[in-house]
């Protein structure tokens, strides 16, 4: 019983957070609306210097897709952490009686909700314009998972990035050396699945993929603490 | 303060390790035989696995100090987390230079996607950004602070990187796995041992030295500092 309760009033600190970022993007909606014209953009870019079309589209679509995912999803997270330190929200956080994990899965299931909507968004674009098949369940869920683990490791790291002299520009550099397995699974991934292989196929890479979100969910947890204790 | 006498544990350590390197550049050249297919070329293979052995194992020890400054909180964790950190990119930087040396003669090409050489790469950049990160944040404390989740979320991803980048490789295999056969006679075993040795005795010397060094730094920081007040 106090252990559910516990629990309950746990779950209810994240939900507060979540709820709080996501109320703040509705009104503001600067940072939605820059990953997503950001990923446009980056498409338009990519079609251009890949010539997208047909076999090639093909063929480079889980590629193009997840760099434009990763790209843009480094902009949120820097907007996302840089939000909490300008006026001081995260010192408010930081007093309220409760555990600084509960921060972080407040702010990372966030910026994990403001990535998917973006993904939203964006797969059935790049679907239409490039003509591949995305919109399947497996690409779904492998989408998820690479977004998953990214987002936590992301959430992590731009919180030490927004306390640094170079801040925006340290992210990209902290965090795309660390999510290279994760990309290079999620690319895989999405590659076999778009060839019409199944789940059960890229076995190998679902579980690397799983592998990588559970190690860094738990690592990026234990030590989010140590980086706002201030 | 203690009076700076002379340091002998220093002098005995630098002095072994130039004799172990002498010893082993002798066996590269006149004991280990020479390889049939790739020649003398193949000689550069001992020192080559030597510095990458060194890179993981100062990186391995950056994580563990991290562990110990979060735990702690005592400047000598930090103080070896950064000397190591040093010492491994320059080390991974070589490993990464013996192989293109090496890959030229033996593949017609400096670089080649093969998996370790890959890690080594990944691995690089990731230490790279972690002396910029030092370098990007005020305050000694908090520096140290940041240094050491850093230093422990990058060491968590180095074996799923291993996993992603070999399977990335094995899907498309290539030319590359004829060199994999290389068999080693029982001398080329013995050299490749001995000079694993060498530079992990070179290693503990170069770490020793960086470590009085960044002390000897915060010395002349702290005498400064009560110069100023006087």
């Amino acid at each position: 019983m106090g252990v559910g309760l516990s629990l309950h009033s746990y779950l209810g600190k994240v939900w507060a957070i979540i709820v709080k970022d996501v109320v703040a993007e509705f009104r503001t909606r600067e940072m939605i609306s820059a990953m997503l014209v950001f990923s446009v953009l980056a498409l338009l870019i990519f079609s251009f210097a890949l010539d997208l079309r047909g076999a090639m589209a093909r063929a480079a679509a889980p590629g193009v897709l997840w760099a434009t995912v990763a790209f843009s999803g480094t902009l949120g997270l820097s907007r996302s952490l840089a939000r909490e330190q300008q006026n001081g929200c995260i010192d408010g956080l930081l007093l309220a009686p409760m555990d600084r994990s509960a921060i972080f899965f407040g702010k990372a299931l966030g910026n994990l909700a403001f990535m998917v909507v973006v993904e939203i968004m964006l797969l059935p674009l790049f679907s239409a314009l490039f003509n591949v098949p995305l919109l399947r369940i497996g690409v779904l869920g492998v989408t998820a998972l690479g977004t998953t683990g990214y987002a936590a490791v992301g959430t992590l790291l731009a919180a030490i990035a927004v306390n640094t002299r170079a801040r925006e520009v340290m992210l990209p550099v902290l965090l795309l050396p660390l999510v290279v397995p994760l990309l290079i699974a999620a690319v895989k991934t999405t590659g076999g699945l778009i060839e019409g292989g199944t789940l059960a196929e890229l076995g190998g890479w679902v579980r690397l993929l799983v592998a990588y979100d559970l190690i860094i969910v738990a690592v990026s947890m234990l030590t989010f603490g140590y980086v706002v204790e201030e | 303060m203690k009076r700076s006498g002379q340091d002998w544990w220093g002098i005995a350590l630098a002095v072994l390790s130039g004799a172990a390197i002498v010893i082993a550049l002798t066996m590269v050249f006149v004991y280990a035989p020479r390889e049939a297919t790739m020649g003398d070329v193949q000689r550069i293979f001992y020192f080559h696995v030597s510095s990458a052995w060194v890179g993981f194992l100062a990186f391995f020890v950056t994580f563990l100090a991290g562990i110990g400054y979060l735990a702690r909180r005592e400047r000598r964790w930090d103080i070896v987390a950064v000397s190591s950190v040093e010492i491994g990119v320059t080390f991974i930087t070589m490993a990464i230079i013996t192989g293109s040396l090496w890959a030229r003669p033996a593949w017609g090409t400096y670089w080649t996607w093969e998996p370790r050489l890959t890690i080594s790469a990944v691995q690089l950049l990731i230490y790279v950004s972690y002396v910029m990160l030092r370098a990007a944040i005020e305050g000694p404390e908090r520096r140290a602070r940041f240094a050491a989740v850093y230093g422990i979320v990058a060491f968590v991803t180095v074996p799923l990187s291993w996993f992603a980048i070999r399977w990335w490789r094995t899907i498309h295999p290539d030319v590359l796995t004829s060199g994999e056969g290389m068999a080693l006679t029982s001398r080329m075993v013995q050299t490749l041992l001995f000079s694993v040795g060498a530079f992990t005795l070179l290693y503990v010397t170069l770490l020793r030295q960086r470590i009085r060094l960044e002390q000897a730094t915060d010395v002349l920081l702290y005498l400064r500092a009560r110069i100023r007040d006087l």
